[in-house]
Order: structure tokens, then sequence, then C-alpha cells
């Protein structure tokens, strides 16, 4: 007989146990909400299937009666762009003080640790300070990102910069490569796909900072929505944003490992994560 | 395979549980849990459970009532909507958009007091309430703050289109104000008079201005109540006691005010600035000479339009009078779908000394 740690599910059956355990939740859920309906016709806590249809049908493909906006695209919109904002500009600066950090000791040794130190600060326990500092509106949210996920990502590239190989600096050296063809030659490449990998692990606390960054002042966005229509307990409206969060952040780290699999083939062949998944 | 078995036999059982979890059922029982967040009108609930007062009243009609308090106080309302909770402390405006709105036939049991003063508009550099218009306002949005503008706006003439909202967590409201991007508020005691002492804040109009229609209430499950009269009876007693007692100008009615001042995280004299601009109903007879007068079926229609003009009532609503409200001067609203009641009949027993 087979050793368990040998057998492997075939492709269909793969399929299938992945989608057991979706199943699974979702039964437990349409159980859980008819026992309450049954109870309480209008119970708002574990809406009917129908109740969503009727949520997104509402918010995605109807204007509002107020705004005339079609709302769930434009809270997609708004919180995409902070979202892209914040990412971006954190990525950009991750990569610029990273490689300065990794590369020259002489910027290493007065912004290593205060890198750290600032990277330890929670930034929700600075909130007052942030909106006096950046305000209430757009500004704050993103800043709100930059500063939650950047400190984070410098240090992370600062130390993979700190990984590439003495060997190969000291080669390029002896080719002749002055400190800047190197950082540009040597270490700039390596390091890019590390930095994508990076980010797709940031994004997570990113979502997390844009949406506690709508909670507090907004007019729209994702969060706003949540946040708001929570005020009348609208689990019809808030369950379908959190799926619709969920799928929007498993796509966009979904595009970014294509991203880095295409542009960097090299990089994944090393790790192991090439192409097959 | 035995674990795959279990997990099947589980699994509904888990499903039942979820589902029964929390349903507040109508039965005859014997222990009660109400609710209860921090705000002046509020604290008084504290003071009783803290004192004894409430398990007092609760043991004279044979019941148990835990008396809990929540942080926040959407949560808590939300929490005793889901059924956690046989009774809660909430407005009258958001008795009608959480728990009415969502199917919890619920009866405003007290009447505890009504704002008269403590939610106000707070400009900055302006002096009056039409300077609002074409501002930024920042408040929370949806909440009696929400509605307060609206009233405010009609007095002046303009209309919500005239301005632009902001959704503001009331946590950092205060410090919103301090920015330089945030030019007006509207909000509630004790962020009203903690804005109101910064410099250039002034307050253009308040809820003395719309006295009687913000209201603070201790709600009860209506079936909850239909079939344990006692768990009524039991929670009206205790606040008329309490009432009694923090309303007396001698040293226990001084500690008591003292008691729910630090409970509130003030002091006494930051706590009676609070009082004095809460109408409180002290005695019974008050309570019940405003729940049985014309103006409170007024109020609540003015609360539905504004809460069904907002989306509050729910997408099945369609009119302002989509959820009946029962008030002694008449019914307010749809006859088929009454979910909110004011009913003075506790109060009334407290009043003749029938408790």
């Amino acid at each position: 007989m087979k050793k368990i740690i040998n057998l492997q599910p075939h492709n269909g059956t793969r399929w299938l146990l992945a989608l057991l355990p979706f199943l699974l939740l979702l039964l437990l859920y349409v159980a859980a909400s008819n026992a309450r309906l049954a109870d309480n016709p209008g119970d708002k806590l574990l809406p009917a299937m129908g109740s969503f249809a009727d949520a997104i049908q509402r918010m995605a493909f109807e204007p509002d009666k107020r705004s005339g906006d079609y709302l769930l695209w434009v809270d997609t919109g708004s919180s995409l762009i902070r979202l892209g904002l914040g990412v971006g500009i954190s990525a950009l600066a991750g990569l610029a003080f990273g490689i300065l950090n990794g590369a020259i000791p002489f910027a290493r040794a007065p912004l290593s640790p205060l890198v750290t130190f600032l990277s330890l600060i929670p930034p929700m326990a600075i909130l007052p300070i942030l909106f006096i500092i950046f305000g209430m509106d757009e500004l704050a949210k993103v800043m709100l990102i930059i500063i939650g996920i950047t400190p984070a990502l410098i240090r992370d590239m600062q130390q993979r910069v700190l990984e590439i190989p003495a060997e190969q600096l000291i080669k390029a050296q002896t080719l002749g490569a002055s400190s800047w063809q190197i950082i540009l030659r040597v270490v700039l490449p390596q390091i890019l796909p590390r930095l994508l990998a990076s980010v797709r692990l940031a994004l997570g606390s990113a979502w997390l900072f844009l949406i506690a960054a709508e909670a507090i002042a907004s007019t729209d966005g994702l969060g706003y929505r949540i946040f708001l229509v929570r005020r009348y307990l609208a689990m019809d409206v808030i369950l379908p944003y959190v799926i619709w969060i969920t799928l929007l952040a498993f796509f966009i780290d979904y595009g970014l490992k294509k991203i880095s699999q295409w542009s960097f083939p090299w990089f994944h062949s090393q790790t192991g994560d090439g192409g097959k998944s | 395979m035995r674990n795959l078995l279990k997990a099947l036999i589980l699994a509904p059982v888990f499903c039942a549980a979820l589902a029964v979890v929390g349903i507040a059922h109508a039965e005859e029982r014997k222990s009660f849990s109400v609710c209860w967040s921090i705000y002046v009108g509020w604290m008084p609930w504290d003071y009783g459970a803290q004192q004894g007062i409430v398990k007092k009243w609760a043991d004279k009609y044979g019941i148990a009532i835990d008396v809990v308090q929540i942080n926040d106080y959407v949560e808590s309302i939300n929490q005793y909507t889901a059924g956690k909770y046989d009774g809660c402390t909430m407005t009258n405006m958001d008795a009608l958009t959480i728990p009415a709105a969502g199917g919890v036939d619920s009866t405003a049991l007290i009447v505890g007091d009504f704002s008269n003063g403590n939610d106000g508009v707070v400009l900055k550099g302006k002096k009056s309430l039409a300077d609002i218009k074409g501002q930024s306002v920042n408040l929370v949005e949806l909440s009696v703050s929400h509605y307060l503008l609206a009233r405010g706006l009609e007095s002046v003439g303009l209309s919500e289109k005239d301005l632009k909202v902001v959704n503001t967590s009331d946590a950092d409201l205060v410090a919103a104000f301090a920015t330089p991007d945030v030019t007006s508020v509207v909000t509630w005691n004790p962020l009203l008079s903690e804005i109101l002492t910064m410099p250039n804040s002034n307050k253009v109009f308040d809820s003395s201005q719309i006295p009687g229609e913000i209201i603070d209430l201790m709600v009860v499950n209506s079936d909850v109540l239909k079939a344990n009269p006692k768990f009524g009876k039991a929670l009206v007693g205790a606040w008329y006691e309490i009432m009694a007692t923090m309303s007396a100008q001698d040293a226990k009615g001084k500690a008591a005010r003292e008691f729910m001042a630090k409970a509130s995280g003030t002091d006494l004299a930051g706590f009676e600035a609070q009082l004095a601009s809460t109408k409180m109903f002290y005695t019974a007879k008050d309570a019940v000479a405003f729940t049985t007068s014309a103006q409170l079926k007024t109020t609540m229609e003015y609360v539905a339009k504004f809460s069904f003009d907002h989306g509050l009532l729910g997408d099945g609503a369609a009119d302002a009078g989509f959820i009946g409200v029962e008030t002694a001067a008449g019914l307010y609203g749809s006859s088929k779908n009454v979910k909110l009641r004011f009913d003075p009949s506790y109060m009334q027993m407290a009043l003749d000394g029938k408790l």
C-alpha cells in the first residue's frame, strides 16, 4: 500500500477538494441564514442569497437615488486609486532607500536604525498626529498606507541587498565598475523581483490601512461604504463588499505574480515557482 | 475516516447552534440581559448595576437582569438587533433605523431624556448657521448628528445639497477639528464641549432648538416584554429609584453623580454641564407626559422622513411610513408593519406606585 504522503490527488479531484471547503462554508451560511429568517423574516444579520443579489444589483448596476452614481464602481475606483498611489509610492521609496541602505555603508549607518525605529511605530496609534500633519483629505489616506508599509519594505530591501554575494560585487569592481554602475547593473536587477515579492506580501497591510483610513473620514471608497452601512446593519451590502475586496486583492496579487514571472523568469526558476502555477 | 464522519455530523449541529445563538426567545424566562454604552443619559444604568439597585428590583420579581456595558454605541445596537440582548439603550432614530428596520419588534420601555443642547453644529470662524453653505461638514453620517444638521438646514432654508457631508468616526472628530482642512463639524457631548474649548469655534445650532426630537431610550424586545412583564417592571422600577437618587440634592445624590461622572471619564462639574444640556425625566410623571404627548408622533414622523430620504428604512420601504410607529397619540405609518412601540404603561405603573 502506498504511504499517504505519496498519494497525489488527480487534477479533477484536486479541484473538487479545493472547492469543498468553500461549498461547506456556503452550506453552513445558508442553513444558519434560513434558521434566522424563519424566526424573523426581516433579519439583517444573515440575509438570504436573494438579498445579496438585490444589494449587488442596487449597488453596482443602478444609479444611486441621491447622487446618481453607481456606488460600487465609484467606491472601487476611489479605493483602488488610493491603494495604487500608496503602494506605488511605498514601493519606489522602499526600492530607493533599500538600495541606498544596503549598498552604501555611510547611508546605512544613520538611516538603518531610524527606519527600524519607524517601522515599529504602530501607525494607527499616531492617527491624530497624522491628521494634523496631512489633513483629512486624500493625502492623509495615501500617507497612512505609505507610513504603514514603507519602513518594512525598506528594511526588507536593505536585507536583500546585503544578501547579494560579496563575490559578485568584487568581480564587478575588478572589471572596473563604479559604485553607480554596480548599483545599477548588479544590485538593481537582482532586487526588482524581490521588491515585487515584498509588495505582494505588503498588500494585505496596505488594504488594512486603506480601509481604516476610509473608515475614519471619507466620502467614498469600499471601506467608507462598509462602515457607513454598518450603522444600519446592512449585512446584505457588507458581505458582497467584503467578497469583492477579497477578489480585488486576489487579482492584484495574481497580477503582480504574473508580471514578476514574465519579467524575471530567472528569479522564479531559482525559487522554484516559475510559470507552473 | 472517523474524523470525517465526526465532522459531517458536527457541521449541521454547528449550523444549528449558530442559528440559535442569540435569537431572543419569547417564552417566559428567568434571566435577562440588557446593554448600554457611555452617554450622559445612560450612565444611570451603570450606577444602578454597580450599586445593586437593578439586582434589588430583579430579585423583587424573582428574575435576574445582567447589565452589560458595550464600548461601541452602534455595535451595542447591532448586538441587540442580532438578538444577543433583550434590551439596549439607544436614541429614537437609531431604534427606528436599526432594530425596527431590521424586523425586530421593539418597545421603548423607558423614555429617559431628550437632548437639549447635547448635540450641536460647530463652525470654525463663522458665526451663523447659514455660513455652512458650500462647506465640507465632518460628522458621523446617518447618525443623530446628521439628523440635527438636516433639521438645522431646513430652518435656514438650505438643504444637504448645499454642502458636502464627510463621514468621520466619532473617535477622531476632536482631532479632526484641530486640522486646518476641517471647518465644520456636527457632534454630541462630550465631544461637543471638547471642540468648543478650541479657539475660533462657534456653536451655531444645537438640539435645544429642536427640543424633544433626539430622545434617549431604553428599548426592549417587544416579544420578550410581552411574555415577561416582570422584566419590564423590574427595569422601570430600578430606573426610577436611580433617578430619585441621582436627582436628589443631598450627599447621596452628589455621590451618585460623582460616580457617573467618573465612569464617563469626566469630573462632577463636567458631568453636570452635560446634564444641563440634557432634559432628564427624573420622574415617571414627566416621562409619561412626554410619551403621551402628540408631539412625539410628529417627531417620529420627521425622523422617519429623514431616515427614508437617506435609505435607512431598507429597500422594501416605499415611503416614510413603511415601518409603523405606535405612540400613545396614535400610529404613524403602516399598521401592518408596526415594529417600534412607545409604551408608557410601565412608566405609568411607576407613577401610580404599582411596581
